[in-house]
């Protein structure tokens, strides 16, 4: 097949201006991480002054890691994640094939009420739910971060808009052979929908990794505190703010997810591609 | 299959998540509105039904309406920029540009790095005479020096162009995504009958584009309501609350002030605009989405 | 219910573990502390653990870092709510009425009953006092407090042509030596300030200064009224407005007290007014000659005090009372209490932490340290009411809008007064 030029994609000149726009804008739009770099491996006083020949230095990192315990919010923030990718994987998948091949009573009205978590998300509920984890005596525990997000309406109706994709006739076929509905959904529904399921969970790690209102309230110690809650804690201060070591740690904080991205862009994005999140 | 086991099956399958759903969204939901009526419990006094006397109290605080206020050119200054933006930027990392690789990079980055750790970076870039910005527009431009956080007028823009600097590139995702579904014989087919790139994009692309546009829309809107994670680090809702959004003033008022009542209050109002937000988007997509 | 449960019978099977160990009694006391990046005062503090520890076998100190005051007083009444409070806390003086309110805390004085605990109460500065009783009780107990300093640029004083080791007296030298010091280039651009008053966060904090240099309180000594509508209150924020608007000698609109520091070591300000707590921060980073005074004085001298004391929480047992009220009291004794000065740059809290040979030996090496000590004189009760959080917020508010122009300083301090009267009326009925 010949590379065919797209009649629709600019000529010379206009490739040139479209190439400078997009190049200007990128370089924009990295400023701030390229910023960090600078601030992070430089001595505090090249924090504000950009001279090329500044010595570089690696004691902002020192500083940073021995000034709050990162080690515990990496954990924390991994169990966190992991732990509510799990239970979304699960639940979601259990309550898709339901709203997607089973036609029970009151269908209808709840796939309704789980599309208003969509809009109406746990975060926003902080009052509430934040009482409900103190009767429910688990405040300052990482499931207590975890719980409400665990039951992803996004992840229900992905699901279910895929599921409902697979065509009937595999579903029967199975059937034939005599496997029981949950082998069904897990020898025909669940492999069909893996780029789904890639993608669901590409969005919902660095979601929760990012996330820092909810954790902010829901923890007070170290043994639950995730990395966002953490860097806030470490950052913000009475006395002055010292960006070389709060650089320094975000970039410690981001590195994993920064690293994944990196690695791992074209599948990234054709994950979503196959996912046809449209 | 047996009806009656369809039943029973169809619920036992979506009770784990329902009843998580059911715990921390429709309770807290409903619960919100029934502590809205109540007084705020403290130590000696507790809560009395007060009717709608939080209500009353509300529509007076002029606070609550500078917050509002602010929450809605918020969100009209961030929605429409970052999803135009997310669309041109698909469009050129999709294209023959060179380095789309390093492109993509650059405009997704934002998205996988914490607002709370970006946020000191955009203080510094905002602060007065020796910060990023000042450095550009006062040592090499000559223009007078400001302090773009420190001015009521100018400080909300400043928390939009970092909002929308966070969301395009995660926006721009979805996209490319729907961007390279688009068959290439269409572009052809267009150019044969003569259509600029323009039209083009006008009549065929944009269309196509819409399912993506209304997914991201529905995103868009809820993340205006829900960011305020740059407000804490960057200006605490300040200057004089120019900054303070529905939000944040929610979580001032319940875990600063301690009004748990007035709180549960404001979020009604919160909630109502996104379930009227979602009311008005849902009608929408669900028409478009197609089913086997 | 089931957790509870489980936790219980765990702790229960715990605890005979210990009895039946050897005599000690294992107790754990919680304490929030709010830690600040800028020194390694979270290894100090862990550090007075382990050596109170040491000392007291038997009892484990458990320091939680909890981020700013504001975030501490969040963080630790939200814990009480939960009903898994700490057992003590560092949280601001001003804190005091909100915590009461909330019933999160008891009282020191009914713990501290021997006469040689009333004595030790009675061992602290009367200024940092203040703010730490009210109904004759003792509700805090003096830790890390702190008085606003004037810190100066002795190299920008000389380049002006001031004399670098006199700083401004009063109002008008204040004003006199910002002209002098504010450098300005031919198309208007300042590239030094002469003065830099914070205004972000907490403004509140660095106009009491100003209420206070020109002889006005601004809250009755029962936390149920203030005076934010006082025409010398008023007539202070003028003065303040004015520094930036008038006499053009400090940045327009709201300054970040965050950044502030780091504008005078990148000499972009000659002169700041800042926590004493910053004194190390500001010896270790200033590469140039700098002096710390007393602020200048208006019709009198005069500073808030800041910072935070210990409070005790109601929800914990006898035996954690106790063995808080020993932790305390040791990490406050003079010795302790003139380390902690010393490591840290706050105002050491007793009188006799001064005499000791440590900070007497501090003292002669470094001055600037006794500045804050010697201000004590001259300082007031930091602003603190019932709902202290609200009626600050609405006398923030209006200072922000004064400062940034949007309102008059006389509209501002009338809508601000306003707001509190209503706010504070149910307190007053009492």
């Amino acid at each position: 097949m010949s590379a065919r030029r797209n009649p629709m994609e600019p000529q010379r000149l206009g490739h040139a201006l479209e190439t400078l726009g997009a190049w200007v804008l990128a370089l924009l739009w990295i400023l701030p991480l390229a910023y960090a770099f600078w601030t992070a491996f430089h001595p505090p006083e090249f924090a504000t002054r950009f001279d090329p020949l500044a010595p570089l230095s690696l004691q902002n990192f020192v500083n940073a890691w021995n000034a709050a315990p990162f080690a515990s919010y990496f954990v924390n923030t991994i169990i966190l994640v992991t732990m509510i990718l799990a239970a979304q994987l699960v639940l979601c998948t259990l309550a898709a094939y339901a709203f997607a091949r089973y036609a029970f009573f009151g269908r209808d009205v709840l796939f309704m009420l789980v599309l208003v978590q969509l809009m109406i998300m746990p975060d926003v509920l902080i009052v509430e739910n934040y009482r409900t984890m103190a009767a429910l005596d688990l405040t300052d525990t990482i499931t207590a971060i975890g719980l409400p997000y665990m039951a992803s309406a996004f992840g229900i109706f992905l699901m279910r808009q895929t599921f409902k994709t697979v065509p009937k006739e595999l579903d029967e076929a199975a059937r034939v052979e005599g496997a029981s509905a949950l082998q069904v959904l897990l020898k025909v529904y669940v492999p069909l929908a893996r780029p789904v399921y890639v993608a669901f969970g590409l969005v919902s790690v660095s979601y929760h990794w990012n996330n820092f209102l909810w954790p902010l309230i829901v923890t007070n110690s170290v043994g639950s505190r995730p990395l966002t809650v953490g860097l806030q804690v470490f950052s913000s201060t009475d006395q002055g703010i010292d960006w070389s070591i709060i650089t320094a740690a975000t970039l410690m904080t981001s590195a994993p997810l920064l690293i994944a991205f990196l690695l791992f862009q074209r599948q990234f994005v054709q994950s979503f591609m196959r996912a046809g999140i449209r | 299959m047996h009806r009656f086991s369809v039943h029973i099956h169809g619920w036992l399958l979506v009770l784990p998540a329902a009843v998580l759903l059911a715990a921390f969204t429709h309770y807290p939901a409903v619960a919100t509105l029934l502590h809205s009526f109540y007084s705020t419990p403290k130590a000696a006094r507790p809560a009395v039904w007060v009717g709608l006397d939080n209500y009353r109290a509300m529509i007076e605080d002029p606070v609550f309406w500078q917050v509002l206020g602010n929450n809605l050119w918020f969100a009209l200054g961030t929605i429409p920029a970052s999803i135009a933006l997310a669309m041109l930027m698909a469009m050129w990392v999709n294209g023959k540009l060179h380095g789309r690789a390093f492109l993509r990079l650059a405009y997704f980055t934002p998205t996988i790095l914490p607002m709370i750790a970006v946020a000191n970076i955009w203080l510094f870039f905002y602060t007065p005479t020796y910060g990023l910005l000042e450095q550009l527009t006062v040592d090499l431009l000559g223009l007078p020096s400001h302090n773009w956080l420190g001015t009521p007028s100018t400080v909300l823009a400043c928390l939009i162009v970092v909002t929308i600097w966070k969301e395009a590139g995660f926006f721009m995702i979805f996209y490319l995504a729907a961007l390279q579904a688009i068959p290439p014989a269409l572009a052809e087919a267009a150019a044969i009958e003569g259509a600029g790139r323009w039209t083009y994009f006008r009549r065929v692309v944009f269309p196509l584009l819409m399912p993506t546009t209304l997914f991201v829309l529905v995103n868009a809107v809820i993340n205006s309501f829900r960011l305020v994670d740059h407000i804490i680090v960057m200006t605490r809702g300040g200057p004089d609350n120019a900054s303070s959004l529905l939000l944040y003033y929610i979580y001032d008022v319940a875990f600063k002030f301690w009004d748990s009542s007035y709180a549960s209050t404001l979020t009604i109002v919160l909630l109502a605009i996104l379930a009227s937000a979602a009311i008005m988007q849902f009608a929408f997509l669900e028409k478009r989405t197609h089913y086997q | 219910m089931l957790t509870r449960a489980i936790q219980q019978t765990a702790a229960l099977a715990a605890a005979t573990l210990i009895a039946g160990s050897a005599a000690a009694q294992g107790v754990e006391i919680s304490f929030y502390y709010p830690v600040a990046v800028g020194g390694p005062i979270t290894k100090i503090v862990d550090g007075l653990a382990a050596d109170f520890e040491k000392d007291n076998p038997g009892i484990k100190v458990k320091p939680i870092y909890s981020g700013t005051y504001q975030e501490s007083v969040v963080k630790a009444l939200t814990a009480h709510k939960a009903g898994e409070p700490p057992v003590i806390s560092v949280l601001l003086s001003t804190d005091m009425y909100t915590l009461i309110d909330e019933g999160a805390v008891i009282d020191w004085s009914s713990v501290a009953n021997s006469a040689d605990d009333k004595a030790w109460m009675k061992s602290f500065y009367p200024a940092f006092m203040e703010n730490s009783e009210t109904g004759g009780k003792v509700w805090g107990i003096p830790f890390q407090r702190s008085t606003i300093v004037l810190y100066w640029n002795k190299e920008a004083f000389k380049d002006a042509g001031i004399d670098p080791d006199r700083p401004p007296q009063s109002w008008k030298e204040l004003i006199d030596y910002a002209q002098k010091l504010t450098k300005r280039d031919a198309s208007g651009n300042v590239s030094q300030w002469g003065i830099q008053v914070p205004s972000s966060g907490f403004p509140y904090w660095l106009f009491q200064a100003f209420t206070t240099q020109n002889d006005v309180v601004l809250m009755n000594k029962d936390g149920t009224k203030t005076s934010y509508d006082d025409p010398k209150v008023i007539e202070a924020l003028q003065f303040w407005v004015d520094l930036s608007r008038k006499y053009k000698v400090m940045p327009p609109g709201i300054i970040e007290w965050g950044t502030t520091p780091k504008d005078f070591f990148e000499r972009k300000i000659a002169m700041m007014w800042t926590t004493t707590g910053n004194l190390t921060n500001v010896r270790n980073n200033a590469k140039f000659d700098f002096g710390v005074a007393m602020l200048s004085s208006g019709k009198r001298r005069g500073t808030p005090t800041g910072g935070g004391n210990f409070y005790l929480f109601n929800k914990s047992t006898p035996q954690q009372q106790a063995a808080a009220l020993k932790f305390v009291k040791w990490v406050t004794s003079p010795e302790r209490a003139a380390q902690w000065g010393i490591q840290t740059g706050y105002v050491a809290t007793r009188p006799d932490a001064w005499s000791t040979p440590e900070m007497k030996k501090y003292a002669a090496e470094f001055p600037a340290a006794a500045v804050a000590r010697d201000q004590l004189q001259y300082a007031v009760a930091e602003l603190s009411t019932h709902d202290n959080q609200r009626v600050t917020k609405v006398l923030n508010d209006g200072l922000q809008a004064a400062l940034t122009g949007a309102k008059t300083p006389e509209q501002a301090m009338k809508d601000a007064q306003r707001e509190a009267e209503r706010l504070l009326r149910s307190y007053q009925r009492r």
